[in-house]
């Protein structure tokens, strides 16, 4: 089965999808039965730990393990002559257009950010590897650094690495923008600053290694099994001798997309031969593990006088970090989504992703098609003010609809219901609240975006999945998906429930694992219903194809001519049916497999990074978010009163699961929007406790109200649009909307904390006493 | 340093362990103990993953040392569970709401909220959200977290 072949079924016909039934897995996390990477011990077991370079830039004269190896109780102090193969190449968007630089998995001679790994020790117990790494002795020269995205591109400017400081720099040109910019009636233009920003998954970073019939054998919190291949690569090992278990993961929101634990658990258990587990201190975490890339955006765009959009030109600089981890995908997927759900016909994107000597920066929910909404949003609220047009209106002006071209070329090939998202989340909303006393603003925002799901299309991605009706009628289901809590594993007992009628508490899924399940790639890019949800679909329906002829011979009715549901099998025109289990005895008694494996294959296509035009992602999703907002013009405060998020998933396959994704991603917004900021002084992180990160907790902001479109013109399984990523991106613009709804002026520098917003409020009284100066 | 034995109830039942006076509570629950519903997540008293119950409190368990616990009665998210695994109500309530995503919060979330309601017979919402301040969630956004458990306040104040 191929992306061409897409088959949607009216909605009245299914019985498991588009319900809310709770899986296995969310009984075991509500009993607390759940086992986490951590929450695995084996006999004999040590405790693994990182020593991490104190310097942000700085070379390594001399490194001395002496006394940390004398230290009774450990096992193993490595470095990186002890790495057989010491380097990680990330090429993320497959050598199109991307420097090669390779990253060590521990530093040799030369340390490029604050928290890199050096050596990594084990020994007995968890106090003692703290202790031997405490004892590792190593000698640095400070060298000098480069700390944001301007100084790294300045002339004279240190080198992160020698090949320079550019990793990549994305182009998409299409029309004449200079000719169309020249020519509008309107222009407008912004300067927009994102920040670093943290993921916070509950559960940090942890696993457990072992040796089994001679296969290095990881447990661990991962998002990516396929990793497998790169830590043979790193031990020298066939990939034959590598297994990689994903156990369901505390968070990961694309923190745990990267490795993380692995290459150090690999490096412990294949030096010591015996078990260990690693688990990164939250502090650790917080100082080490990737970041939210910082965007610096600049727009300038270009309308007639009747609100219609002629041109956008676009600049996107994204801050690295000291090695390339995913960035180059990150800023493609900015320059793919930079014009957001809007229909330019002028452009000129660049996206550029600049080396610093700061923490990487790699992926998080949203990749960078996140960043851009606060961009081309606040554009569109610009021009709006200057066009004398409502919000909405100019919207509606300029939404894309199916069959338009985006600027690299390629024609959607979807239904946009955007604008009915906007019209449900304002509906959400109700009527505008009132100030709650002197000194208090208030203010309506909304922010509408599109967001790709499903991996960069010249990937051409695949994912295969396993299917077995047992001799008693239950079904094994095996894929290679990892589960973030989002239900990807639940989703896909559900699709397959639908099809082939098995119960779901009859359902068991065994996932995660690189040995034993066929390969669904990793889940990110929120690709794993599109993907594995096809797969599981068509695995399921060719299984019932090839059962049909024999149930239908069993009950005298045409193949065509059948139902599963409930367990059993029944012609749709009679009384009689057989159960599952009849079915499979048939089908053995005829020779005929009751298994099936089945590989669904992505759209392919290519894109030319000189030209900046070809294919760039299978589809979106779209939607719109809305708030009410209070601003206290003394204090700085912004309060969110109210808050409403709509987005077409194109189909429900379990409505509570998608309801969660879009609070989640919401709350995640708000953060991002307002209280979060890792700040990264001179590569120096600021927030080493918890304590000082500020995620929201059940106090900050209120309820996410949520409504759904169901448009059925996906491309995942039944006509399902993917929704882990996309409702994190609406926040900051919905919320900067708002505040400049509120108080007239618009913030740009994100987040738009109390002194930020009372800095807009003095230039806004400035700008007043320059007009009026009696 | 030197380990001594003492006598922690958890969960109905008396376990002697050997601590160092160093060893915190979430340590010998997870390790020794190997309850893997108390959970590691900032060891800093700020997540609430590792909540339990101390004589029927929640405290953390990263910033409680075992000793202190000696003697004193512990109940995590397991100990909440009848005969045959049958689910607490709450538990009920939170598996129904769809309140769990990642589930690494869940149990922290569950002892704290319970112990309010038993506090308050019927909490207003906010006042949920008042107790709930010190367990955080990185995936449900809360609002299905407070729908559940103002679903089971109601439950528990109509019995």
């Amino acid at each position: 089965m191929t992306a061409g072949e897409q088959l949607t079924e009216p909605r009245s016909a299914y019985r498991v999808v588009g319900t809310s039934p709770a899986h296995h897995d969310f009984v075991d996390k509500v009993k607390g039965s759940l086992h986490y990477a951590a929450d695995w011990q084996l006999p004999g077991m040590l405790h693994g730990r990182i020593v991490r370079s104190p310097l942000p830039s700085a070379r390594i004269t001399g490194i001395d393990v002496t006394a940390a190896r004398a230290l009774p109780g450990v096992a193993a102090v490595l470095t990186a002559a002890d790495v057989p193969s010491n380097q990680i190449v990330e090429l993320a968007s497959g050598g199109l257009a991307e420097l090669q630089v390779t990253m060590p998995v521990l530093a040799a001679d030369r340390v490029r950010y604050m928290g890199e790994p050096v050596a990594v020790v084990a020994a007995a117990t968890p106090q003692l590897a703290h202790e031997a790494a405490e004892l590792v002795a190593v000698d640095y020269t400070e060298l000098p650094g480069v700390f944001d995205v301007t100084s790294a591109r300045a002339e004279g400017a240190p080198r992160v690495h020698d090949v320079g400081n550019t990793l990549v720099s994305w182009q998409i040109h299409c029309g004449d923008v200079a000719g169309a910019l020249a020519a509008a009636d309107v222009v407008v233009e912004g300067e927009y600053h994102s920040q670093h920003v943290e993921h916070a998954y509950l559960e940090p970073e942890a696993g457990v290694g072992w040796l089994e019939n001679g296969v290095l054998t990881l447990r661990v919190s991962t998002q990516v099994i396929e990793h497998a291949a790169m830590i043979a690569h790193i031990l020298g090992l066939p990939q034959s001798k590598v297994r990689v278990i994903a156990a369901y993961m505390g968070g990961g929101f694309g923190g745990k997309e990267d490795m993380t634990v692995e290459p150090y658990l690999a490096l412990l258990v294949w030096h010591t031969r015996r078990p260990v587990r690693m688990i990164w201190d939250r502090q650790e975490s917080l100082v080490a593990s990737t970041k939210r890339h910082p965007f610096v955006m600049r727009y300038r765009t270009g309308a007639d006088r009747d609100g219609t959009i002629t041109a956008q030109q676009v600049e996107i600089l994204g801050d690295a970090g000291a090695y390339p981890n995913l960035s180059p995908r990150v800023l493609f997927a900015a320059a793919a989504c930079a014009c957001g759900p809007y229909r330019v016909p002028n452009v000129s994107i660049t996206s550029t992703a600049v080396f610093t000597n700061n923490v990487p920066a790699s992926a998080f929910r949203g990749f960078g098609a996140m960043q851009v909404v606060l961009g081309y949003e606040s554009q569109l609220d610009e021009l709006a003010i200057r066009l004398g047009l409502s919000r909405t209106e100019l919207r509606e002006r300029n939404f894309l609809v199916k069959g338009d071209l985006l600027p690299t070329g390629e024609r959607l090939d979807t239904c946009v219901e955007v604008a009915q998202t906007m019209h449900r989340a304002l509906a959400l909303l109700g009527e505008p609240p009132r100030p709650s006393g002197p000194g208090k603003l208030t203010g309506r925002g909304i922010g509408c975006n599109r967001h790709p799901y499903g991996r960069t299309i010249w990937f051409r991605d695949r994912a295969s999945a396993w299917l077995s009706l047992q001799a008693d009628g239950t079904l094994l289901i095996r894929s290679g998906v990892t589960d973030l809590g989002a239900g990807q594993a639940a989703s896909l007992c559900q699709i397959a429930a639908e099809v082939l009628g098995a119960p779901l508490d009859d359902i068991s899924i065994y996932i995660g694992d690189s040995a034993l399940n066929p390969p669904a790639g990793g889940t990110f890019a929120t690709r794993q219903l599109y993907m594995s949800g096809n797969a599981v679909l068509h695995a399921a329906r060719e299984l019932r194809d090839r059962m049909a002829p024999v149930a239908a011979d069993l009950l005298g009715a045409s193949p065509d001519d059948l139902e599963f549901a409930d367990g059993r099998v029944r012609a749709e025109t009679g009384e009689v049916s057989i159960t599952l289990a009849e079915l499979a005895a048939a089908c053995d008694k005829r020779a005929i497999s009751t298994a099936h494996l089945s590989t669904w294959r992505a759209e392919a296509g290519s894109f030319d990074p000189r030209t900046g035009q070809g294919d760039t992602f299978p589809d979106y999703t779209y939607g719109t978010h809305a708030a009410d907002v209070e601003v206290d013009v003394e204090t700085g405060q912004v309060t969110v009163l109210r808050y409403a998020a709509c987005h077409d998933v194109g189909r429900a396959i379990n409505p509570m699961r998608v309801q969660g994704q879009i609070q989640g991603g919401a709350m995640q917004g708000l953060g991002y929007a307002l209280t979060e900021d890792m700040a990264i002084e001179d590569g120096y992180v600021q927030a080493a406790l918890f304590a000082n990160y500020l995620i929201p907790n059940t106090q900050d902001f209120p309820d996410v109200l949520v409504d759904i479109v169901e448009s059925g013109e996906g491309k995942g399984p039944l006509g399902a649009r993917g929704i882990g990523e996309p409702p994190i991106g609406n926040v900051a613009a919905t919320i900067a909307s708002a505040i400049q709804d509120a108080i007239g002026v618009r913030p740009d520098r994100l987040p738009m904390t109390p002194e930020r917003v009372l800095a807009l409020l003095d230039e806004r009284a400035e700008a007043a006493r320059e007009e009026d100066p009696t | 340093m030197s380990k001594r034995q003492v006598v922690l109830g958890v969960n109905g039942r008396d376990h002697e362990v050997w601590i160092t006076p160093s060893d915190t509570l979430l340590d010998v629950l997870h390790d020794e103990l190997g309850l893997a519903d108390v959970r590691y997540g900032c060891g800093e008293g700020v997540c609430g993953t590792c909540t339990v119950l101390l004589d029927g409190e929640p405290v953390n368990g990263c910033l409680t040392l075992a000793v202190q616990a000696a003697g004193h009665q512990v109940t995590t998210l397991r100990g909440l569970m009848g005969l045959g695994e049958a689910m607490h109500p709450l538990q009920e309530c939170f598996l129904r709401r769809g309140a769990s995503q990642c589930g690494f919060c869940t149990p922290g979330m569950i002892l704290t909220a319970l112990d309010l309601v038993h506090r308050t017979g019927r909490p207003t919402r906010e006042e949920i959200r008042y107790a709930l301040v010190g367990n955080l969630c990185r995936c449900t956004g809360y609002t299905k977290i407070l729908d559940a458990v103002e679903e089971y306040a109601d439950q528990a104040a109509g019995s």
